[in-house]
C-alpha cells in the first residue's frame, strides 16, 4: 500500500521565530488509515497538518502527497484534493448549508447536477436533510461541525485533514460525531489533545510532545509505552477511570 | 414669485444630487479598491488611513478655498466642488471596506483558502459579500456627510441648494434658507434609510 502523505524529516520554523515548533518529524499516512497526530497545545501538531495541504511549507525536509512535495504541487490544486476541517468549522456565514457543502465540488469544476446530487447525499450521511437552506448560525454547534465535515468530504477527497473537529462540542454529541466518523473509513490525519479520542479513532496514534514526535504506535502498543509523555497522557485517561 | 421658488428650488435640489452622487461615486470608486489593497498590506495601513483621515479634520470651507488657486485641479465652479466633496468622503468609506474585510472570521478566510480558492474568488465569493453590510454603512456616512457639506460649495460658485442657504443669510430671508435647508435634510434622511435598507438586506440572517 503506497503511502498517501509522507513526512521526510520534516522541519519548520514559523518566519522571525528563532525556535523550531516541529523538528526532523518522519512520519506515513497509509491509503485508508487514520493517523491521529496527539500532543498538547503548541506540541506542533496543527503545524504538521497546515505542512500536507500547503498552508504551509517546511523549512526544511519534504513533505510528499502521492509521492508528489508539496513544493512541486500547484498550491490551489493541492488543497483541491483535501477536506480539511477545523475547530469552528470555517462555515461560510452568508452561505446556506446546502451552499457551503456544494462549495468544494463546484470548486473541483463539477456539473450541477452531481453537484446537487451530491449535496443532498451528504446532507444525509451528516443528518442535516432539514436543515439545507439554514445559515450556519442557525445551527447548533454539533449540526455546525456536522456541515464542516460533510463540506469536507464533498468533493471526494483522497485526503482528510482534521484539526480538533469535535473540540468544542458537548461530551454526548461529540461521541456520536466520533463514532460517525469512525464508520467513513476515510484516508485522514486527525489531530486532537484528548488522548480517549486518539485511541478511538486512530489506527496509529502519533504523538507529539515540543515539536519531536515522541511516539507513533497503534492504540494497543501506545497504552504499554514507557515514555514519560506518553505516561502524562495515559495518567489522564487512568484518572478520568 | 411662489412658483418661481418652487422652480428654481427643483433645479437646485437636482444639481444639488448631482453633486453629491457624482463626489460618493468617485469616492467610492477610489476607497474600495484601497481598502481592498490595504487589507493585503498591514504596513501600508496606518499610514494612508492616517494621510486620509487628516484630509478630513480640514474645515470644507477652508479646503474650498485651498483648492481654488490650484492649476487644472482647481477654479471657481463645480470641479473645484467635486474634488473637495471626493477627498470629504473617502475616509468613512475606506474605513468601514477595510474594517469590514479585515473584520472577517479567521476561520472563515482559512476555510477558504484550505479548499483552494483563488484569491479572486475569495474576494468575489467571500470577502465582498461579508464585508457589503459595513461598506454600504460607509457609503451612507459619506452620502450623508457630502448632502451637508455640498450645501457649503455654493460659496465657490458650484450650485446646488447652498444657494439658497447663502442667498437667505445675505439678504435676511429665513424663507429662503428654509427653501435650502428642508430639501437638503430630506435627501439626508431619504439616503440614510435607503442604504439602511440596503445594509440590512444584505446581512445574512
Amino acid at each position: 500500500m503506497a503511502a498517501v502523505v509522507e513526512f521526510r524529516q520534516v522541519s519548520y520554523t514559523p518566519p522571525g521565530q528563532a525556535r523550531e515548533v516541529l523538528r526532523n518529524l518522519s512520519l506515513t499516512l497509509e491509503s485508508g488509515e487514520t493517523v491521529v497526530l496527539l500532543g498538547r497545545s503548541g506540541s506542533g501538531k496543527t503545524t504538521a497538518l497546515k505542512l500536507v495541504n500547503g498552508l504551509l511549507f517546511p523549512t526544511s525536509g519534504n513533505v510528499l502527497v502521492e509521492g508528489k512535495s508539496t513544493r512541486e504541487w500547484n498550491p490551489v490544486a493541492l488543497k483541491r484534493r483535501i477536506g480539511y476541517v477545523i475547530q469552528e468549522a470555517g462555515l461560510f456565514p452568508h452561505f446556506t448549508v446546502s451552499r457551503n457543502i456544494a462549495l468544494p465540488p463546484r470548486l473541483n469544476g463539477w456539473a450541477p447536477e452531481k453537484i446537487q446530487a451530491r449535496t443532498v447525499e451528504m446532507l444525509r450521511t451528516v443528518g442535516l436533510e432539514d436543515y439545507a437552506d439554514r445559515y450556519p448560525r442557525q445551527l447548533s454547534g454539533g449540526q455546525r461541525q456536522r456541515a464542516g465535515v460533510a463540506r469536507a468530504l464533498a468533493a471526494e477527497p483522497a485526503l482528510l485533514l482534521l484539526d480538533e473537529p469535535f473540540g468544542a462540542l458537548d461530551p454526548v454529541t461529540r461521541l456520536a460525531l466520533q463514532r460517525e466518523f469512525l464508520k467513513l473509513k476515510k484516508t485522514a490525519f486527525f489531530v486532537t489533545h484528548d488522548i480517549r479520542e486518539a485511541l478511538q479513532l486512530g489506527a496509529r496514534v502519533a504523538l507529539l510532545h515540543q515539536g519531536d514526535l515522541a511516539v507513533v504506535a497503534d492504540p494497543a502498543s501506545f497504552q504499554q509505552s514507557q515514555h514519560p509523555e506518553a505516561r502524562a497522557f495515559l495518567e489522564v485517561l487512568q484518572s478520568v477511570g | 414669485m411662489w412658483a418661481d421658488l418652487a422652480r428654481e428650488a427643483l433645479s437646485l435640489t437636482l444639481e444639488h444630487l448631482f453633486l453629491v452622487s457624482v463626489s460618493v461615486l468617485l469616492a467610492a470608486l477610489i476607497a474600495i479598491p484601497a481598502a481592498i489593497s490595504l487589507a493585503r498590506h498591514e504596513r501600508l495601513r496606518r499610514p494612508i488611513v492616517g494621510i486620509v483621515n487628516i484630509l478630513q479634520t480640514i474645515p470644507s470651507l477652508a479646503l474650498f478655498g485651498f483648492l481654488i488657486p490650484l492649476p487644472v485641479l482647481g477654479g471657481i465652479g463645480k470641479r473645484t466642488a467635486i474634488i473637495a466633496l471626493v477627498l470629504y468622503a473617502l475616509l468613512p468609506i475606506l474605513r468601514n471596506t477595510l474594517v469590514g474585510i479585515t473584520g472577517i472570521d479567521a476561520a472563515v478566510r482559512e476555510s477558504a483558502v484550505a479548499m483552494g480558492m483563488t484569491p479572486m474568488q475569495i474576494l468575489r465569493e467571500v470577502e465582498l459579500p461579508l464585508a457589503a453590510p459595513s461598506i454600504f454603512a460607509g457609503l451612507r456616512v459619506a452620502t450623508v456627510t457630502t448632502i451637508g457639506t455640498a450645501a457649503i460649495a455654493a460659496a465657490i460658485g458650484a450650485g446646488g441648494l447652498g444657494v439658497f442657504i447663502f442667498r437667505g443669510i445675505a439678504s435676511v430671508d429665513n424663507a429662503q434658507i428654509l427653501a435650502g435647508a428642508v430639501p437638503a435634510a430630506l435627501m439626508a434622511i431619504a439616503a440614510d434609510e435607503g442604504f439602511s435598507w440596503i445594509e440590512r438586506k444584505l446581512s445574512p440572517p
